[in-house]
């Protein structure tokens, strides 16, 4: 990566002393925050899993493992994680194709041939938080909108009509304008429309999370963005998001907090993605040595463009790369969920749920209350819908997607669990 | 990695012998030879066994530098084993503890709740608690979180001689669980021993596979020669195995682009 400097956008909506003050954040490292200093409010548990997964991050160099590193991962039963290390790391390219024949052959083992279907449904784009590469950051000149709940119950209803039974519900991080009553009150309605409820919001407190849960949300899933505690610190700089360890607890909170499951991710691209990719899947499997009882998953996302700022891209992460990321994922966490959102290409999608993804997103919209023109190509009826958070490569309907993947041989299932 | 450093910590002790000598069948040759030829650094004595008179007391026979592991053997509940366990460590045998306890006199199959019970009383107290379990994952973490020094599931019924009849259910103990997994009861040959070490077992107990040997010291170095081999083995990784028949042709990453 050339620099954050391409990252950063200035709006012609913004105030001078609003742009004063981005600017100093931009500039000058002494005017932000420590990113390990806890905000007034956030509960701090025990570092245990950090320390866990941090101490095999920092001393990871991916260069230093060799072919041979590589040919003894592919032959364990139960890769370690050195096994993890060498797979992830250049040496392995070469291996590909066998990677993946040995990862398709552990996810039909543990998932048969389904694939699991669900779609987002933003809520808000309002955020609190001036991360530079995210389209929602409070910096960025956007429509902002926030969802009523006569709107949201709207939107729910079109997208359960087109036989969706999973529904994931986001917000941009903003507590003031998306309370938690409001996201409560947004699962209670997402109960009576959806089988399953996900939420993807600001990370809580414990106790919140069993608010939450009480109201019908039963997994979380929290990017961490970035491991890399410098890098983190030079992409978040303002706001609650900055502070990284309370962040990377957050699964751990939802968990105690009753939720049945857990996502993690690295938004790839950020910084070196073979170490982010190591972090997020040590990150999992600690939790999940932790929390026997907890169901897991894994995201891949790579940077997208956003609105205003198209040279955010994924770097050095190719399909390629996270061809070997995602298959690296399922030789070590053999019986971890794998999604692959909208950010990726068809193409890429239709190929990947064959050799490790379980879980892929149709009929996405990233920006707010605009289902009905999306789904229903009726135009006007949402003039004042909210702008998008990232561009999405695959804009295929629940049908489309459902009818491709089963003739690539696949059961598409709208879901799996009852809520209890 | 140099063997050197391949050490087994339990109770805050650092082993270089991955054979510890059980307590079933006891001779005073037996505990020599475990010691010198096998090069056990640790020996479990049945606490309820122990002579009260000085003539034939074991814990006269056994090296300084080899760690006591007095057991509960013979106690039927929780209860009855924290107190085995105190009596021991009274009469000087250390903060070392093996737990067992039983309720069934046939097959000497231990009782996990109770084992988890006594375990989570007596790492209270301080001991370094060994626990003898039948291997079961939910126990195993019970027994993790109840402050355990290691688990020690068995291979097949104690005395059987009949090998890793447990397999695949200690191989669980070994993935999921991150204290040291010593197999304990049923180990009857060395190949065995190798085997369960080879799996990823942090170390063997035995003691019947010695005792009823035509040749208790001979016998007692293959035990040594084969629990090493097999942790060498691990330790490097082993070598890959192929199938027969050939991998699926068709490639599945002919989708990927260069570009993208």
């Amino acid at each position: 990566m050339s620099g954050e400097n391409s990252f950063f956008v200035d709006g012609k909506h913004l105030s001078e002393a609003a742009l004063a003050r981005k600017h100093q954040l931009e500039n000058n490292p002494a005017m932000r925050k420590s990113p390990l200093e806890y905000l007034p409010g956030m509960e701090e548990i025990e570092p245990d899993i950090r320390s866990r997964v941090m101490g095999h991050v920092d001393s990871y160099q991916p260069e230093q493992y060799t072919a041979v590193d590589v040919r003894r991962a592919l032959n364990r039963n139960r890769p370690d994680e050195e096994d993890l290390k060498a797979l992830l790391s250049p040496a392995a390219a070469p291996f590909l194709e066998e990677m993946a024949q040995k990862a398709r052959n552990l996810t039909s083992r543990h998932f048969g041939n389904t694939v699991y279907m669900f779609t987002p449904l933003y809520l808000a784009n309002y955020c609190e938080n001036y991360c530079i590469y995210c389209g929602f950051n409070c910096y960025n000149d956007i429509q902002r909108v926030q969802l009523t709940s006569e709107q949201m119950e709207h939107e729910m209803q079109v997208i359960a009509s087109s036989g969706m039974e999973e529904i994931l519900l986001l917000t941009g991080e903003s507590r003031g304008k998306s309370s938690l009553e409001y996201i409560g009150g947004a699962c209670r309605l997402a109960r009576k429309y959806f089988r399953n409820v996900g939420l993807e919001i600001y990370p809580v407190n414990t106790e919140e999370y069993r608010y939450l849960h009480e109201c019908g949300a039963d997994y979380v899933t929290v990017f961490q963005e970035t491991y890399d505690l410098a890098k983190y610190e030079q992409l978040h700089l303002a706001g609650h998001k900055r502070v990284w360890p309370y962040r990377f607890d957050a699964q751990e909170r939802a968990l105690r907090g009753g939720m049945r499951g857990v996502a993690f991710s690295a938004l790839l691209g950020l910084s070196d993605f073979r170490r982010d990719a190591l972090a997020t899947a040590l990150h999992a499997y600690y939790i999940q040595r932790k929390y026997p009882w907890a169901e897991i998953s894994l995201s891949c996302p790579r940077l997208r463009p956003i609105i205003n700022n198209d040279s955010i891209n994924p770097q050095d992460v190719g399909e390629r790369q996270l061809c070997q990321i995602l298959c690296a994922y399922r030789l070590f966490l053999p019986y971890a969920g794998i999604t692959v959102s909208s950010r990726e290409s068809a193409s890429f999608r239709n190929g990947i749920v064959k050799i490790a993804a379980t879980k892929v997103s149709a009929g996405v919209s990233t920006g707010i209350g605009d289902h009905e023109s999306k789904y229903e190509g009726r135009e006007g009826v949402q003039e004042n819908a909210g702008d998008e958070q990232f561009e999405i490569q695959d804009s295929r309907s629940l049908q489309k997607m459902t009818a491709d993947m089963s003739s690539e041989g696949l059961q598409p299932v709208l879901n799996d669990y009852l809520y209890v | 990695m140099a063997n050197n450093d391949d050490v087994l910590v339990l109770g805050g002790r650092e082993f270089h012998s991955r054979f510890i000598l059980g307590s079933g069948k006891y001779s005073l040759p037996l505990i020599e030879t475990a010691v010198r030829d096998a090069g056990a650094e640790m020996i479990t004595v049945a606490v309820r066994r122990t002579n009260t008179v000085d003539e034939g007391n074991i814990l006269k026979y056994i090296p300084e530098h080899v760690t006591l592991l007095p057991n509960t053997s013979g106690a039927r509940n929780a209860d009855e084993a924290v107190r085995i366990a105190r009596l021991a460590r009274e009469l000087g045998c250390g903060d070392f503890v093996k737990i067992e306890i039983m309720r069934d006199s046939r097959y000497l199959l231990p009782d996990n709740q109770e084992t988890i019970r006594a375990t989570e009383i007596l790492a209270k107290e301080g001991f370094a608690v060994l626990p003898y379990m039948f291997p079961d994952l939910t126990a195993a973490r019970d027994l993790v979180s109840a402050g355990a020094a290691a688990v020690m599931p068995l291979a097949a019924p104690i005395g059987s001689n009949r090998g890793l009849a447990a397999r695949d259910f200690i191989e669980i103990l070994i993935n999921e669980i991150d204290l040291p997994i010593i197999v304990d009861a049923g180990i009857g040959r060395p190949s065995q021993a190798c085997e369960a070490m080879e799996m990823g077992a942090a170390a063997i107990m035995a003691n019947t596979a010695l005792a009823t040997a035509g040749n208790l010291p001979l016998m007692a170095q293959a035990f040594k020669e084969a629990i090493t081999a097999g942790r060498k083995a691990y330790l490097s990784g082993l070598g890959r195995v192929l199938s027969r028949g050939a991998e699926a042709s068709d490639p599945l990453t002919g989708f990927l682009r260069e570009d993208a």
